[in-house]
């Protein structure tokens, strides 16, 4: 019996670690005793105190934080971001216990890869009756637009990842296969380094296989099937709100590939191209993160807008190559377990070295009678449900055992080949730190696999699913499971590669960087979306300053501004206006959009100031209290915008946020002007301009009068040193836009580009004296219609 | 029979659209023994900048168009002379209902006209309570699969009102059984579904109809546009048969084939959307004659 007698060593291990009784534990032997390939973590863990363990945590936790690791969670119609649930406790696994793991995984990989090319090719495991035709046909994962449609690289499957678990008896079992789109590798990456963090000193001395060669190799791999080095690899995302989106985007900045959405692309014959900024370009790989179904509206399910309409007839013409091939979710399909033990000798012709949960699909009689023999280790479930057991989004699995034998016989004979049963799994459990004890969790392992030139190369860890409490079904991530670190951990010293290898340089370089279409539409959006709150919270600043130190004197002059107000979609009685909250939340959904190419520390930033927005608006009253509140929001959006704007390279992107953020500010100080320079406003309208403007100093050393409305419009108007004046933003803007991508062809400009000169030249030979209010108007309105150019000739 | 098919399908958009792809599925089908197609041409107004044609996974020729942006107006039109041969239909040799499960089980096939393909639900057919009981209720008693699909294309016949405005494209089958009304696709994919659920594999057939009948016979319902009807599988000797249930009747030389499917969606004469913003028209005319 498991360790309940013989209590762990204090000191050297583990304190007050019980297994459950009968399991099979990862630490601890049958017998209580720590196994070898864990006594050095054990002995460091078990050394450190309550508070140096919680210590080292936080640092993992903070980590996670700092870098915006997070994945998507769904419930009660909302779905949220939750930080990434890290279980700290790494789990060991030997390298001879790895190696055979591998060896076993790479064979049923190639097994996948038969049965793939028999099911979209000849079909000849049916006609040999190795496998059903119900089965088969009646699947909704078998598409069959792409029967007979050869991959143009030979191969089906490129990217794989495999569910195993460990018996009562300590063998390895692979719980679920997983060909549609594998999640994970790189929360895999993200568990490593936050983990590392965490026990930094001890992480060192273990001689822990790394990960980086996996992913320099499998990039290799991608680059390498291009056929023209102009091409490029682009990761296909279903989008922001998808539970993953946090890792298509960190896997293409990782390995410096584009991350893009279904209309991002589009089919010309026969070739894949992407929209860019710059026009259309080549796509020769495309790594697939978007179920199969939605990839083609035209050809698979013609509700999709995720997909790319033609995609297929590229794929039949050869243009491309899809990582993995359309329709691999057959190869997930739980009932084709019971078949794909029988397959391995006849497709590979040696049995499989490591089997799969016992499967018994109900169309069979054999089966039928196996799980009406023996119900209560049953689990009955749908035969063409995907992934394991109690981890995916259709009804649970039911106990077959539960259910009175006629209505499990009838059941079975009813649903037949709809049905399958399995063999109710037990997980052995692993360390975790419950509450700050180390408590026994349910562990399952994900494994992922890369086919290169040299074969199919295994991830050496990086990757378990911990339960949240001890029952197996816990270990969903959706229903409060949790991620580990998977350590392989070897006798020897083991080599670090990083993800820089002897080719990449050269690589890196070759690979072309047009800014996709939709990617610079998002970064103009946010340049403007970020602008509009930093003019918001100037307005409503200055609002509430005069309402707090003048009171109901000040109505007049708040009477004057309110025209912009409402302009702006903003409710002066309200302390912090839904309508900045509202812009703020634009902001950020932009930023989401684009997270691949934005730093960490600007998204955080992003995300901070939206929250205390939310939290002020809660709270915070009108006046004295609104206007401090305003402030202090003022400060934290500066050091967005140094962040945002410092830190990015001065490439497209960059140039379309810019662009985005000086349209925004000119339009805003044009109607800004236009309404308080009106002569028969009350005296203020033109001190408050000047503050709006963010230009009260200036004002003050330029001019040493009072303000008037021809030092206002000189000043906030036609001032070209002053980066605030709408001059300034028309030079910036002609600027910019003059090195956007074809705007200036030797000489021959673009409409926007010409647009953008003649606003221009206009501004450059005004005077004071002719900008009254319906120039500013009619100024404010040829700004605007920039951004229609903006967006016919770079967005679409 | 020969007949001298046209027709012309034509959409406009209220403001010019963006670039877009689309599949038609038009063409007569050849087959052997059945069909014979003298002539096909499909002419597309104005010019798209891509075209191609292809075989999709049950037989039917598809034409893939491709068009850059700025379209208001764009123009199918379709001109083809085909020979359709008489089928007479004979002695009843389909199985009887209950032994269907094991001929069909025996057949260990997936090409297109194998008949597990036809079983399942498909997008457009789902499995329907109503139609369920419907059907069974209407085959009570039917000695073998070819009784059971005319019993129930009659009773579906009888129930059902031709109604050319009460449904849509996309008007579920079970709104439209529901409201015991529709035109020849509701009724197609409702017997369908009430054929699967009785076990026996039914496809969609998209075709046209004769427009003018032959002297002294009534004009058949469905003839003024693209038409649709059902091919059920009777066993492994009789193999498969097309009824009509709109109008009643076994299929015969007055239908000419397009191709086959799970449900419409498999072969919808006109797929894929252009990126346009605005509202789109359209009109869809056919014409067929005997010559």
């Amino acid at each position: 019996m498991a360790g309940q007698d013989v209590p762990s060593a204090s000191g050297r291990g583990l304190a007050g670690y019980m297994p459950l009784p009968g399991v099979q534990d990862e630490y601890l032997d049958a017998q209580g005793a720590i196994r070898p390939l864990w006594s050095q973590l054990a002995a460091h863990l078990g050394g450190l105190g309550p508070e140096d363990l919680a210590r080292h945590i936080a640092r993992a936790d903070q980590y996670l934080l700092d870098s915006g690791v997070f994945f998507r969670q769904y419930g009660g119609g909302l779905s949220v971001e939750r930080p990434w649930p890290l279980s700290h406790v790494p789990v060991l696994i030997g390298e001879a216990d790895w190696d055979e793991i591998s060896t076993a995984l790479v064979q049923r990989a190639d097994l996948l890869e038969a049965v793939m090319a028999d099911l979209y090719g000849p079909n000849a495991l049916v006609a040999a009756g190795k496998l059903p035709a119900e089965l088969v046909a009646a699947n909704p994962e078998w598409l069959r637009p792409m029967v007979g449609v050869r991959p143009r690289s030979g191969k089906y499957l490129h990217f794989l990842a495999f569910e195993l678990g460990r018996g009562p008896d300590g063998k390895w079992w692979v719980l679920a296969d997983r060909a549609q789109a594998p999640s994970g590798a790189g929360y895999a990456l993200e568990n490593r380094v936050a983990t590392a963090r965490a026990f930094s000193e001890h992480y060192a001395q273990e001689h822990v296989q790394r990960l980086a060669g996996f992913f320099r190799e499998f990039r290799d791999a991608l680059m390498a099937s291009r056929h023209d080095a102009e091409s490029r690899v682009a990761i296909l995302t279903p989008g922001p709100l998808n539970d993953t989106y946090f890792e298509h985007a960190y896997i293409a900045r990782y390995l410096g590939f584009n991350l893009v959405q279904g209309e991002d692309l589009t089919v010309v014959d026969g070739h894949l191209m992407l929209r860019t900024v710059s026009g259309l370009r080549p796509v020769e790989v495309l790594w697939r993160r978007l179920d199969s179904a939605w990839a083609d509206p035209l050809e698979l399910d013609h509700r999709s807008q995720l997909g790319t309409p033609g995609m297929i007839s590229a794929l039949r013409a050869g243009g491309f190559e899809m990582v993995n091939a359309l329709g691999s979710g057959v190869l997930e399909t739980r009932a084709l377990m019971a078949f794909l033990p029988k397959l391995a000798p006849h497709l590979l012709g040696a049995p499989l070295k490591m089997n799969n949960i016992a499967t018994w699909w109900c169309g069979d009689a054999k089966a039928r009678a196996a799980v009406l023999g023996a119900p209560e280790r049953m689990l009955l479930s749908n035969a063409f449900a995907t992934g394991m057991p109690f981890d995916s989004a259709g009804p649970e699995p039911e106990r077959a055992g539960d259910m009175p034998p006629d209505a499990l016989a009838e059941r079975i004979a009813r649903e037949s080949g709809a049905l399958v049963a399995q063999e109710a799994v037990t997980l052995s459990t692993t360390p975790a730190v419950v509450e700050g004890r180390f408590e026994p969790r349910p562990m399952s392992l994900r494994v992922f696999l890369a086919r290169t030139p040299e074969g199919w190369q295994v991830m050496p860890g990086g990757f378990a699913r911990i339960g949240s409490s001890p029952d197996p079904a816990a270990i969903a991530m959706q229903r409060g499971g949790s991620a580990a670190d998977v350590w392989v951990v070897s006798p020897e010293p083991v080599p670090t590669p990083s993800l820089a290898g002897p080719d990449s340089a050269r690589d890196r370089r070759a690979t072309p960087g047009a800014l996709p279409s939709r990617s610079a539409d998002n970064l103009f959006w946010l340049g403007r979306y970020i602008e509009r709150t930093e003019s918001m919270v100037r307005l409503l600043r200055a609002c509430h300053v005069r309402q707090a130190e003048a009171g109901a004197a000040a109505q007049p002059l708040l009477d004057a501004a309110a025209p912009l107000l409402k302009g702006m979609g903003l409710d002066p009685k309200e302390g912090i206006p839904q309508g900045l909250l509202d812009t703020l939340g634009a902001a950020i959904s932009s930023a989401g959009k684009v997270r691949d190419r934005f730093s960490p520390d600007a998204w955080s930033a992003l995300a901070d100031i939206d929250k205390t927005a939310r939290r002020m608006a809660r709270n915070v009253t009108p006046g004295d209290d609104a206007a401090r509140a305003l402030s202090a929001l003022l400060r934290k959006l500066a050091g967005i915008t140094g962040l945002v704007h410092e830190n990015m390279y001065r490439f497209a992107g960059w140039r379309f946020l810019t662009i985005g953020r000086q349209h925004e500010r000119a339009m805003n100080m044009a109607r800004m002007l236009e309404v308080l320079t009106d002569p028969e406003l009350p005296p203020g309208a033109l001190d408050m301009a000047i503050e709006v403007g963010d230009s009260v100093l200036t004002h003050r050393r330029r001019f040493s009068v009072a303000a008037s409305r021809e030092t206002v419009i000189e000043l906030l108007a036609l001032d070209a040193l002053n980066p605030r004046s709408l001059r300034h933003q028309v030079d910036e803007l002609r600027e910019q836009i003059d090195m956007l991508p074809h705007a200036n062809e030797h000489g021959a400009l673009s409409p926007l580009a010409r647009a953008a000169l003649r606003l221009y030249a206009d501004f450059a030979t005004a005077d004071p004296e002719t900008l009254g209010p319906a120039e500013l108007a009619d100024l404010g309105a040829r700004i605007a219609a920039l951004s229609d150019l903006m967006t016919e000739a770079y967005f679409r | 029979m020969r007949y001298r098919l046209t027709m012309s399908i034509r959409y406009a958009f209220d403001r010019p659209s963006g670039d877009g792809r689309q599949l038609l599925r038009i063409c007569p089908a050849r087959l052997p023994g059945v069909q014979q197609v003298t002539s096909c041409e499909v002419t597309v107004t104005p010019r798209p900048a891509e075209r191609r044609s292809f075989t999709d996974f049950f037989g039917t020729e598809v034409i893939e168009l491709a068009f850059p942006s700025g379209l208001s107006e764009v123009r199918f039109d379709l001109a083809a002379e085909v020979r359709r041969e008489m089928r007479q239909a004979g002695f009843d040799q389909s199985a009887p209902l209950a032994a269907l499960p094991a001929e069909i089980a025996s057949v260990r096939d997936l090409d297109a006209q194998s008949p597990h393909h036809f079983l399942a639900p498909s997008p457009r057919v789902p499995v329907v309570p109503e139609i369920s009981s419907f059907a069974a209720a209407a085959v009570a008693g039917a000695a073998s699969v070819r009784e059971a699909v005319q019993r129930l294309g009659e009773a579906l016949h009888e129930a059902m009102t031709f109604d050319a405005k009460a449904t849509s494209v996309d008007t579920p089958i079970a709104e439209a059984f529901a409201g015991r009304q529709g035109v020849c696709q509701d009724m197609s994919q409702i017997m369908i579904a009430g054929l699967r659920s009785l076990g026996i594999p039914a496809a969609y057939v998209a075709g046209f109809l004769r427009t003018e009948p032959p002297p002294g016979q009534p004009r058949l319902a469905g003839a003024d546009a693209m038409h649709a009807w059902v091919r059920a599988w009777t066993g492994g000797l009789a193999g498969w048969v097309e009824y009509d249930p709109t109008n009643a009747c076994f299929v015969d030389s007055d239908h000419v084939t397009v191709g086959y499917g799970r449900d419409y969606s498999d072969i919808a004469p006109v797929t894929g959307m252009l990126r346009f913003f605005g509202a789109q028209s359209g009109s869809h005319s056919v014409d067929i004659i005997e010559i």
